[in-house]
């Protein structure tokens, strides 16, 4: 099978024949650990117990992974590559040529004791849901990764002049931050996240005090002890030192969103270079990041409802990177909307304008989430009240009113509930126009979603019981690294979107997405 | 986009599903009748029950699942309705299919089925598929969305 340098176009091929010896060694390596805890823990070694147990499970393993290999081939095709595996589950692959990125070839450890070499062909697909061809030998792994080269040679040539840069722009800076921007940035990112940090902290190193610090009784003591002068200063002094102590913990906050800010965003600096929107910031762990312009799926735009007040914005931007890890980059964390507009258009999106046809969630929508938000809360209130009254239960240290004190408080949270559904639906609404989507979401929160209607990648229109006698769904898009979602939309509208969206996906060829 | 275009899937289906739902229940039925004969309950208090949810859960679930599941090859899209309670209804443009599955499970196999699993690069939606398809249809339309893949490049 190795002494042939180039691969027939067709026909089936199997993987080396070795290599389900790897994979047999490997498993047994992940195996070992136990075994070796065997030996260890038990005192009685009896090796035939030992040999009758761990010989068939042997014998299982290699006969299972030799199956599996029998049942794996792959076939290099006129228009794509072909693989089929699995021995109950059976399933045939298709990868056109076009849409393999890369293929890399992987050398683990057992596999390198063997020569064997993992051949992974690189889709885009969302789910990382790679192609792997373990194990064939070095030889073959080159002529796969050079028949495939070959297969996509066109388009590769096509794509790499295309995508040369023009040499003539030098970078330009879209966003900076100087240090009063910073500071800014800091107070806004007030939080009491440090708080939740000690509290883990103590939980963790408590046994490390000198005392238990969750003895309530303990603390009691000591009030009443040395600390009694403390319970005996007027109610003044004691809304003084709660004064005192809220402003300890607000000036905290503040310090701790400061800190963190200076750390993550000191020097952010954004700049538009001929390979893309490259950023960098960070005080001690400096980060250097650039994002092709072409890679981008969509952008979000965020803000506070605090912040808005002031005309604060941030904005990232959804691309499918590389790493397949960090979809979203922050390329203006804290700036005016003067500021963000350039960079948005930088990277060929469009804020909504003034044309923007904005509409609305549908009111059955909200009047379905307020009544499913609240229904169950007053429900149980109101069971909570009844039996509290009628079985007239009493609980040792509570007031006798408790189960009406308990079910007024059940209903207010529910009428708390309510009124954030309420608001969460008055800020819901989506718009299309010709190029794109908006989706603006959030309350306390808002964000906009922008999206291109071509570099979407599926549409679904999705509804619960309730949607469907009501009329409304949601729309869901796929979006290569990132996730769009209109909510409460009335059904006909769904259908108009989604027709919409569609036909302008299907006028573009996009076989080159994600590139 | 009508909903009344909508394909039926292989009737096989029906019957792959009431075997897949069948084996899952056996262990309930088992268990029910191990408590009966164990005699803990009153007769028949938690057969009885066991065996008509099992009952219903074979016989009518697979069919109305058959109903509610549909789907419809056009020229440049594949649209897969599913769902009885929770209805979704997802397009994918040829265009933006990453790679392609056929995939067989011993119970499909057993009826000459297949599922059709197309990928993308969305993040929701990664992988959109679609069951109960005769073997035979499905590789034809796998060969009918490659094709469209490859003339989409040119």
């Amino acid at each position: 099978m190795s002494a042939e340098p180039a691969l027939p176009a067709e026909g089936w091929r199997r993987t080396s024949p070795l290599s389900f010896l790897v994979g047999a060694v490997t498993s047994l390596r992940g195996a070992l650990l136990p075994v070796a805890a065997a030996l260890f823990t038990s005192r009685n070694w009896d090796w035939g117990l030992f040999l009758a147990v761990l010989v068939p499970a042997f014998c299982l393993i290699f006969f299972f992974r030799w199956l599996a290999w029998r049942r794996f081939r792959y076939r290099l095709g006129e228009s794509d590559v072909r693989v089929e595996r699995g021995l109950f589950n059976r399933t045939a692959r298709s990868v056109p040529y076009e849409r393999i990125q890369d293929v890399s070839l992987e050398q683990a450890f057992v596999p390198r004791l063997f020569g064997m070499v993992e051949v992974k062909f690189e889709t885009g697909a969302g789910g990382r849901d790679e192609i792997a061809i373990r194990y064939v030998d070095a030889a073959e792994a080159e002529a796969l990764r050079e028949a495939v080269r070959a297969q996509k040679g066109g388009l590769v040539a096509a794509l790499a002049s295309e995508a040369a840069p023009p040499a003539e722009e030098q970078a330009r800076t879209l966003f900076a931050m100087n240090p009063r921007r910073l500071m800014t940035f800091g107070l806004f990112e007030f939080s009491l996240v440090v708080f939740a940090v000690l509290g883990g902290v103590l939980q963790q190193f408590d046994f490390l005090l000198p005392f238990d610090i969750w003895d309530f009784e303990a603390w009691l003591g000591l009030l009443a002890g040395p600390g009694h002068r403390l319970s005996e200063f007027g109610l003044a002094t004691q809304a003084i030192g709660a004064a005192l102590a809220l402003s300890v913990l607000g000036l905290l906050g503040l310090a701790t969103g400061l800190g963190r800010t200076v750390l993550r965003d000191y020097g952010f600096r954004l700049e538009e270079t001929p390979k893309g929107l490259r950023r960098r910031r960070g005080l001690l762990t400096r980060t250097d990041v650039v994002m092709p312009l072409h890679r981008v799926q969509a952008l979000t735009l965020t803000t506070g409802i605090v912040r808005r007040r002031f005309g604060w914005h941030g904005l990232s931007v959804v691309s499918l990177a590389q790493d397949a890890k960090s979809e979203s980059h922050v390329v203006v964390p804290f700036g005016t909307m003067e500021e963000i507009a350039p960079v948005v258009n930088t990277t060929g999106f469009a804020l909504p304008g003034e044309a923007t046809d904005w509409h609305p969630a549908s009111r059955r929508q909200r009047n379905d989430s307020i009544a499913l938000t609240v229904l169950p809360l007053v429900l149980i209130a109101g069971a909570v009240a009844g039996l509290g009254v009628v079985f007239g239960a009493r609980i040792e240290g509570l007031p006798a009113s408790w189960p009406l004190l308990a079910a007024g408080g059940l209903a207010a949270l529910g009428g708390l509930l309510g009124v954030r559904e309420w608001h969460l639906w008055r800020h819901r609404c989506h718009a299309i126009d010709a190029r794109q989507l908006f989706v603006r979401e959030g309350w306390l929160a808002p964000h906009l979603a922008i999206a291109s209607r071509v570099k979407l990648q599926s549409v679904e229109i999705a509804q619960s019981p309730l949607a469907r006698r009501r009329g409304y769904a949601d729309v869901r898009f796929g979006v290569a690294g990132g996730k769009l979602e209109m909510h409460g939309v009335p059904l006909e509208s769904a259908r108009a979107i989604r027709a919409a969206v569609l036909d302008s996906i299907a006028a573009v060829d996009f076989s080159r997405l994600p590139g | 986009m009508d909903e009344d275009s909508l394909t039926s899937l292989h009737p096989n289906y029906v019957k792959a599903v009431r075997l897949a739902t069948a084996v899952f229940a056996l262990p309930f039925v088992i268990g029910a009748l191990v408590l009966e004969i164990a005699g803990l309950l009153p007769h028949g208090s938690f057969l009885a029950p066991v065996l008509l949810l099992a009952l219903y859960a074979v016989m009518r679930v697979p069919l109305r699942r058959y109903h509610a599941r549909g789907y419809r090859m056009g020229e440049d899209r594949l649209r897969v309705v599913r769902g009885l309670l929770f209805r979704s209804d997802t397009v994918v443009p040829f265009g933006r299919v990453q790679h392609i599955d056929v995939h067989q499970g011993p119970i499909e196999r057993g009826y000459g089925l297949a599922t059709l699993v197309l990928h993308t690069a969305g993040n929701h939606n990664a992988s959109v598929s679609l069951p109960g398809l005769g073997h035979d249809d499905a590789l034809a339309m796998r060969e009918a969305i490659r094709a469209h893949v490859k003339r989409d490049t040119m």
